[in-house]
Protein backbone atom coordinates (compact mmCIF):
# COMPACT_ATOMS: atom_id res chain seq x y z
CA UNK A 1 0.00 0.00 0.00
CA UNK A 2 3.06 2.10 0.51
CA UNK A 3 3.42 2.40 -3.38
CA UNK A 4 0.17 4.78 -3.77
CA UNK A 5 1.09 7.27 -0.85
CA UNK A 6 4.57 6.76 -2.61
CA UNK A 7 3.29 7.70 -6.21
CA UNK A 8 0.63 10.46 -4.27
CA UNK A 9 4.06 12.47 -3.18
CA UNK A 10 5.67 12.27 -6.69
CA UNK A 11 3.46 12.60 -9.35
CA UNK A 12 2.43 16.73 -9.08
CA UNK A 13 6.33 17.61 -8.72
CA UNK A 14 6.94 15.25 -11.85
CA UNK A 15 4.22 16.32 -13.98
CA UNK A 16 5.64 20.19 -13.49
CA UNK A 17 9.19 19.01 -14.63
CA UNK A 18 7.53 17.47 -17.61
CA UNK A 19 4.94 20.23 -18.23
CA UNK A 20 8.11 22.86 -17.82
CA UNK A 21 10.43 20.63 -20.18
CA UNK A 22 8.28 20.55 -22.47
CA UNK A 23 8.00 24.42 -22.85
CA UNK A 24 11.89 24.51 -23.00
CA UNK A 25 11.33 22.29 -26.21
CA UNK A 26 8.82 23.98 -27.71
CA UNK A 27 10.34 27.30 -27.06
CA UNK A 28 7.33 28.24 -25.04
CA UNK A 29 7.02 31.70 -23.55
CA UNK A 30 6.31 29.32 -20.22
CA UNK A 31 5.76 32.75 -17.80
CA UNK A 32 3.61 34.63 -19.99
CA UNK A 33 1.82 31.22 -20.96
CA UNK A 34 1.42 30.78 -17.28
CA UNK A 35 -0.16 34.44 -16.47
CA UNK A 36 -2.55 34.01 -19.41
CA UNK A 37 -4.11 30.40 -18.05
CA UNK A 38 -3.78 31.14 -14.84
CA UNK A 39 -6.50 34.59 -15.03
CA UNK A 40 -8.76 32.20 -15.61
CA UNK A 41 -8.24 30.10 -12.75
CA UNK A 42 -9.00 33.41 -10.65
CA UNK A 43 -12.39 34.15 -12.94
CA UNK A 44 -13.40 30.45 -11.54
CA UNK A 45 -12.72 30.26 -8.18
CA UNK A 46 -14.88 33.99 -7.90
CA UNK A 47 -17.84 32.47 -10.15
CA UNK A 48 -18.30 29.21 -7.68
CA UNK A 49 -18.97 31.48 -4.72
CA UNK A 50 -22.89 31.95 -5.80
CA UNK A 51 -23.35 28.40 -5.82
CA UNK A 52 -21.23 27.13 -2.77
CA UNK A 53 -23.08 29.91 -0.27
CA UNK A 54 -26.27 28.73 -1.61
CA UNK A 55 -25.21 24.92 -1.01
CA UNK A 56 -23.73 25.32 2.26
CA UNK A 57 -26.24 27.42 4.11
CA UNK A 58 -29.17 24.84 3.33
CA UNK A 59 -26.92 22.12 4.84
CA UNK A 60 -25.93 23.91 7.63
CA UNK A 61 -29.55 24.75 8.08
CA UNK A 62 -30.55 21.29 7.46
CA UNK A 63 -27.80 20.33 9.93
CA UNK A 64 -28.22 22.68 12.73
CA UNK A 65 -31.97 21.78 12.68
CA UNK A 66 -31.53 18.16 13.82
CA UNK A 67 -33.41 17.03 10.28
CA UNK A 68 -30.04 15.20 9.41
CA UNK A 69 -29.57 13.57 12.33
CA UNK A 70 -32.92 12.08 12.00
CA UNK A 71 -32.74 11.31 8.78
CA UNK A 72 -29.13 9.24 9.07
CA UNK A 73 -30.40 7.25 12.27
CA UNK A 74 -32.83 5.67 10.03
CA UNK A 75 -30.28 3.81 7.48
CA UNK A 76 -27.52 4.00 10.15
CA UNK A 77 -28.04 -0.24 10.56
CA UNK A 78 -28.08 -1.00 7.03
CA UNK A 79 -24.69 1.08 6.09
CA UNK A 80 -22.87 -0.49 9.35
CA UNK A 81 -23.50 -3.76 7.95
CA UNK A 82 -21.53 -2.77 5.11
CA UNK A 83 -19.19 -0.66 7.38
CA UNK A 84 -19.97 2.35 5.51
CA UNK A 85 -20.72 5.18 7.47
CA UNK A 86 -23.77 7.37 7.68
CA UNK A 87 -22.34 11.09 6.86
CA UNK A 88 -20.86 10.03 3.68
CA UNK A 89 -24.63 9.27 2.68
CA UNK A 90 -25.33 12.77 1.77
CA UNK A 91 -22.59 13.18 -0.52
CA UNK A 92 -23.08 9.94 -2.13
CA UNK A 93 -26.95 11.38 -3.17
CA UNK A 94 -25.45 15.20 -4.38
CA UNK A 95 -22.70 13.78 -6.23
CA UNK A 96 -24.80 13.05 -9.06
CA UNK A 97 -26.78 15.65 -9.12
CA UNK A 98 -24.59 18.57 -8.29
CA UNK A 99 -20.58 19.45 -8.57
CA UNK A 100 -20.76 22.74 -6.80
CA UNK A 101 -23.27 21.19 -4.07
CA UNK A 102 -21.54 17.79 -3.58
CA UNK A 103 -17.81 20.51 -3.54
CA UNK A 104 -20.35 22.32 -0.54
CA UNK A 105 -21.13 18.51 0.96
CA UNK A 106 -17.12 17.32 0.93
CA UNK A 107 -15.95 20.55 2.75
CA UNK A 108 -18.55 20.57 5.05
CA UNK A 109 -17.53 16.55 6.39
CA UNK A 110 -13.81 17.76 5.94
CA UNK A 111 -14.60 20.90 8.47
CA UNK A 112 -16.62 18.59 11.28
CA UNK A 113 -14.66 15.37 10.92
CA UNK A 114 -10.88 16.57 9.49
CA UNK A 115 -9.56 16.10 5.99
CA UNK A 116 -7.27 13.54 7.63
CA UNK A 117 -9.94 11.26 9.05
CA UNK A 118 -11.67 8.40 7.22
CA UNK A 119 -14.73 10.11 6.56
CA UNK A 120 -12.44 12.94 5.31
CA UNK A 121 -10.67 10.65 2.92
CA UNK A 122 -13.55 9.05 1.69
CA UNK A 123 -14.94 12.30 0.79
CA UNK A 124 -12.27 13.45 -0.85
CA UNK A 125 -11.37 10.69 -2.86
CA UNK A 126 -15.39 9.98 -3.68
CA UNK A 127 -15.45 13.90 -4.83
CA UNK A 128 -12.42 13.53 -7.13
CA UNK A 129 -13.78 10.01 -8.40
CA UNK A 130 -16.32 10.50 -10.25
CA UNK A 131 -18.35 13.52 -12.12
CA UNK A 132 -21.76 15.20 -11.73
CA UNK A 133 -24.17 13.14 -14.72
CA UNK A 134 -26.67 15.76 -14.41
CA UNK A 135 -24.58 18.30 -15.60
CA UNK A 136 -22.46 16.68 -18.22
CA UNK A 137 -26.04 15.97 -19.76
CA UNK A 138 -27.78 19.05 -19.39
CA UNK A 139 -24.94 21.13 -20.14
CA UNK A 140 -23.65 18.73 -23.22
CA UNK A 141 -27.13 17.96 -24.58
CA UNK A 142 -28.43 21.24 -24.02
CA UNK A 143 -26.00 23.05 -26.06
CA UNK A 144 -26.19 21.09 -29.08
CA UNK A 145 -30.27 20.47 -28.33
CA UNK A 146 -31.20 16.74 -28.63
CA UNK A 147 -34.32 15.81 -26.50
CA UNK A 148 -34.41 12.25 -26.75
CA UNK A 149 -31.35 11.13 -24.56
CA UNK A 150 -31.36 7.49 -25.10
CA UNK A 151 -30.14 5.11 -22.35
CA UNK A 152 -27.79 8.10 -21.22
CA UNK A 153 -29.37 8.77 -17.64
CA UNK A 154 -29.55 5.16 -16.92
CA UNK A 155 -25.82 4.49 -18.11
CA UNK A 156 -24.11 7.44 -16.45
CA UNK A 157 -26.18 6.90 -12.75
CA UNK A 158 -25.08 3.14 -12.94
CA UNK A 159 -21.28 4.20 -13.54
CA UNK A 160 -21.15 6.49 -10.91
CA UNK A 161 -22.43 4.01 -8.38
CA UNK A 162 -20.17 1.80 -9.41
CA UNK A 163 -17.64 4.87 -8.54
CA UNK A 164 -18.96 5.28 -5.12
CA UNK A 165 -18.33 1.67 -4.48
CA UNK A 166 -14.66 1.98 -5.44
CA UNK A 167 -14.36 4.63 -3.99
CA UNK A 168 -15.03 2.79 -0.48
CA UNK A 169 -13.46 -0.15 -1.40
CA UNK A 170 -10.18 1.53 -1.68
CA UNK A 171 -9.74 3.83 1.04
CA UNK A 172 -10.98 0.99 3.69
CA UNK A 173 -8.00 -0.79 1.50
CA UNK A 174 -5.26 1.25 1.67
CA UNK A 175 -6.18 3.48 4.90
CA UNK A 176 -7.61 0.58 7.19
CA UNK A 177 -11.44 1.10 8.07
CA UNK A 178 -13.14 3.66 10.21
CA UNK B 1 -33.72 18.79 -9.96
CA UNK B 2 -31.17 20.39 -7.84
CA UNK B 3 -33.76 23.42 -7.11
CA UNK B 4 -36.09 21.21 -5.89
CA UNK B 5 -33.11 19.26 -3.39
CA UNK B 6 -32.18 22.45 -2.28
CA UNK B 7 -35.94 24.32 -1.33
CA UNK B 8 -36.32 20.14 0.66
CA UNK B 9 -33.66 21.00 2.33
CA UNK B 10 -34.22 24.61 3.48
CA UNK B 11 -37.62 24.16 4.04
CA UNK B 12 -37.42 21.35 5.37
CA UNK B 13 -34.66 22.06 8.05
CA UNK B 14 -37.28 25.28 8.74
CA UNK B 15 -39.81 23.27 9.85
CA UNK B 16 -37.87 20.29 12.16
CA UNK B 17 -36.09 23.57 13.50
CA UNK B 18 -40.17 24.83 15.10
CA UNK B 19 -40.84 21.42 16.52
CA UNK B 20 -37.35 20.58 17.86
CA UNK B 21 -36.94 24.32 19.16
CA UNK B 22 -33.55 24.55 17.29
CA UNK B 23 -34.38 28.00 16.38
CA UNK B 24 -30.84 29.21 17.80
CA UNK B 25 -28.61 26.92 16.26
CA UNK B 26 -30.16 27.50 12.93
CA UNK B 27 -29.85 31.10 13.10
CA UNK B 28 -26.11 30.40 13.60
CA UNK B 29 -26.03 28.42 10.91
CA UNK B 30 -27.32 30.31 7.89
CA UNK B 31 -24.63 33.06 8.51
CA UNK B 32 -21.94 30.24 9.47
CA UNK B 33 -23.00 28.36 6.31
CA UNK B 34 -22.20 31.63 4.09
CA UNK B 35 -19.03 32.56 5.57
CA UNK B 36 -17.62 29.03 5.35
CA UNK B 37 -18.37 29.03 1.59
CA UNK B 38 -16.76 32.52 0.75
CA UNK B 39 -13.81 31.52 2.72
CA UNK B 40 -13.37 28.37 1.22
CA UNK B 41 -13.91 29.80 -2.55
CA UNK B 42 -10.78 32.55 -1.19
CA UNK B 43 -8.68 29.42 -0.63
CA UNK B 44 -9.23 28.03 -3.79
CA UNK B 45 -8.05 30.89 -5.70
CA UNK B 46 -4.59 29.91 -5.09
CA UNK B 47 -4.91 26.21 -6.38
CA UNK B 48 -6.81 27.46 -9.54
CA UNK B 49 -4.45 30.29 -10.36
CA UNK B 50 -1.19 27.91 -10.15
CA UNK B 51 -2.89 25.10 -11.68
CA UNK B 52 -4.69 26.38 -14.60
CA UNK B 53 -1.45 28.21 -15.58
CA UNK B 54 0.59 25.32 -15.38
CA UNK B 55 -2.10 23.69 -18.02
CA UNK B 56 -1.66 26.63 -20.26
CA UNK B 57 1.86 25.83 -20.78
CA UNK B 58 1.49 22.00 -21.11
CA UNK B 59 -1.20 23.13 -24.26
CA UNK B 60 0.83 25.36 -25.76
CA UNK B 61 3.70 23.21 -25.20
CA UNK B 62 1.69 20.48 -27.30
CA UNK B 63 1.89 18.13 -23.78
CA UNK B 64 -2.20 17.71 -24.50
CA UNK B 65 -1.98 17.25 -27.86
CA UNK B 66 0.80 14.88 -27.22
CA UNK B 67 -1.24 12.79 -24.89
CA UNK B 68 -4.28 12.61 -27.62
CA UNK B 69 -1.87 10.70 -29.94
CA UNK B 70 -1.34 8.53 -27.07
CA UNK B 71 -4.64 7.50 -26.82
CA UNK B 72 -5.93 7.46 -29.97
CA UNK B 73 -6.04 3.97 -30.64
CA UNK B 74 -7.55 3.14 -27.18
CA UNK B 75 -10.28 5.55 -27.91
CA UNK B 76 -10.79 4.69 -31.15
CA UNK B 77 -12.01 1.60 -30.27
CA UNK B 78 -14.64 3.05 -27.80
CA UNK B 79 -15.82 4.92 -30.69
CA UNK B 80 -16.41 2.66 -33.65
CA UNK B 81 -19.11 4.85 -35.55
CA UNK B 82 -16.78 8.08 -35.40
CA UNK B 83 -13.85 7.94 -38.72
CA UNK B 84 -10.58 7.64 -37.55
CA UNK B 85 -9.67 11.80 -38.85
CA UNK B 86 -12.71 13.22 -38.12
CA UNK B 87 -12.57 16.41 -35.95
CA UNK B 88 -14.86 14.96 -33.43
CA UNK B 89 -12.07 12.84 -32.80
CA UNK B 90 -9.47 15.59 -31.14
CA UNK B 91 -12.37 16.99 -29.24
CA UNK B 92 -13.03 13.70 -27.56
CA UNK B 93 -9.80 13.27 -26.75
CA UNK B 94 -8.94 16.80 -25.36
CA UNK B 95 -11.77 16.73 -23.51
CA UNK B 96 -11.03 13.30 -21.79
CA UNK B 97 -7.70 14.87 -21.17
CA UNK B 98 -9.05 18.39 -19.62
CA UNK B 99 -11.01 15.73 -17.25
CA UNK B 100 -7.98 13.59 -16.23
CA UNK B 101 -5.83 16.66 -14.74
CA UNK B 102 -9.12 17.81 -12.94
CA UNK B 103 -9.88 20.83 -15.09
CA UNK B 104 -13.47 20.51 -14.63
CA UNK B 105 -14.79 24.02 -16.02
CA UNK B 106 -11.79 23.79 -18.61
CA UNK B 107 -13.06 20.40 -20.68
CA UNK B 108 -16.60 21.41 -20.81
CA UNK B 109 -15.99 23.85 -24.20
CA UNK B 110 -14.25 20.96 -25.75
CA UNK B 111 -16.80 18.44 -24.84
CA UNK B 112 -19.51 20.22 -26.25
CA UNK B 113 -17.58 21.14 -29.43
CA UNK B 114 -17.68 16.94 -29.41
CA UNK B 115 -21.08 16.91 -29.30
CA UNK B 116 -21.54 19.10 -31.81
CA UNK B 117 -19.34 16.83 -34.06
CA UNK B 118 -21.31 13.73 -33.25
CA UNK B 119 -24.86 14.94 -33.89
CA UNK B 120 -23.58 15.79 -37.36
CA UNK B 121 -21.89 12.50 -37.99
CA UNK B 122 -25.69 11.46 -36.76
CA UNK B 123 -27.23 13.44 -39.61
CA UNK B 124 -28.46 16.28 -37.22
CA UNK B 125 -30.91 14.33 -35.24
CA UNK B 126 -32.13 15.52 -31.99
CA UNK B 127 -32.04 11.97 -30.79
CA UNK B 128 -28.82 10.64 -28.66
CA UNK B 129 -26.29 8.44 -30.84
CA UNK B 130 -24.36 5.85 -29.55
CA UNK B 131 -21.41 7.43 -29.65
CA UNK B 132 -22.90 10.31 -27.76
CA UNK B 133 -23.71 7.78 -24.93
CA UNK B 134 -20.45 6.16 -24.76
CA UNK B 135 -18.92 10.06 -24.36
CA UNK B 136 -21.41 11.00 -21.88
CA UNK B 137 -20.73 7.85 -20.04
CA UNK B 138 -17.12 8.09 -20.32
CA UNK B 139 -17.31 11.85 -18.92
CA UNK B 140 -19.49 11.14 -16.22
CA UNK B 141 -17.26 8.70 -15.09
CA UNK B 142 -14.23 10.98 -15.70
CA UNK B 143 -10.82 8.80 -15.25
CA UNK B 144 -8.98 11.57 -12.70
CA UNK B 145 -5.42 11.37 -12.40
CA UNK B 146 -5.11 14.88 -10.21
CA UNK B 147 -8.23 15.62 -8.51
CA UNK B 148 -6.98 19.35 -8.23
CA UNK B 149 -9.94 20.93 -6.00
CA UNK B 150 -9.88 18.34 -3.82
CA UNK B 151 -6.30 18.82 -2.72
CA UNK B 152 -6.63 22.65 -2.46
CA UNK B 153 -9.70 22.16 -0.14
CA UNK B 154 -8.10 19.41 1.53
CA UNK B 155 -5.29 22.23 2.32
CA UNK B 156 -7.48 24.92 3.63
CA UNK B 157 -8.80 22.13 6.10
CA UNK B 158 -5.04 22.14 7.32
CA UNK B 159 -4.66 18.15 5.87
CA UNK B 160 -1.23 16.92 7.04
CA UNK B 161 -0.97 15.33 3.66
CA UNK B 162 -3.46 16.75 1.19
CA UNK B 163 -2.09 14.73 -1.29
CA UNK B 164 -2.36 11.44 0.22
CA UNK B 165 -5.95 10.87 -1.85
CA UNK B 166 -4.65 10.84 -5.47
CA UNK B 167 -3.65 6.95 -4.90
CA UNK B 168 -7.23 6.25 -4.24
CA UNK B 169 -8.83 8.01 -6.68
CA UNK B 170 -6.86 7.36 -9.54
CA UNK B 171 -7.82 4.10 -8.52
CA UNK B 172 -11.69 3.99 -7.74
CA UNK B 173 -11.72 6.31 -11.04
CA UNK B 174 -10.45 3.63 -12.94
CA UNK B 175 -13.07 1.10 -11.59
CA UNK B 176 -16.00 3.71 -12.40
CA UNK B 177 -14.64 4.26 -16.20
CA UNK B 178 -14.12 0.47 -16.68
CA UNK B 179 -17.89 -0.01 -15.36
CA UNK B 180 -18.87 2.85 -17.43
CA UNK B 181 -17.93 1.35 -20.75
CA UNK B 182 -19.30 -1.99 -19.85
CA UNK B 183 -22.32 -0.93 -18.92
CA UNK B 184 -22.43 1.10 -21.95
CA UNK B 185 -21.80 -1.72 -23.92
CA UNK B 186 -24.19 -3.87 -22.40
CA UNK B 187 -27.02 -0.96 -22.59
CA UNK B 188 -26.03 -1.01 -26.35
CA UNK B 189 -25.99 -5.15 -27.26
CA UNK B 190 -29.88 -4.52 -25.62
CA UNK B 191 -30.98 -1.83 -28.27
CA UNK B 192 -29.22 -4.31 -30.86
CA UNK B 193 -31.24 -6.98 -29.81
CA UNK B 194 -34.42 -4.93 -29.39
CA UNK B 195 -34.46 -2.98 -32.86
CA UNK B 196 -33.97 -7.45 -34.51
CA UNK B 197 -36.72 -8.27 -32.64
CA UNK B 198 -38.89 -5.95 -34.25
Amino acid sequence: MAIFTTISMYIIPLLLFVILVSAIIKQVPAYETFVEGAKDGFQMAISIIPYLVAMLVAISVFRASGALDFLLEGIRPVLALIGVPTEIVPLAVMRPLSGTGALGVMSDLLAVHGPDSFIGRLASTMQGSTDTTFYVLTVYFGAVGIKKIGDSLKVGLLADICGLAAAIFFVTLVFGSM
Amino acid sequence: MINWIWMTMLVTGLVFAMFTGNMEEVNEAIFEGAEEAVVLCFGLISILVFWLGMMRIAQEGGLLTLLSKVMSPLVRRLFPEVPKDHPAMGYILSNMTANMFGLGNAATPMGIKAMEQLKELNGGKDEASRSMITFLAINTASLTLIPTTVIAIRMTYDSENPGEIIGTTIAATAVAVISAIAIDRFFHWRRVQRARAK
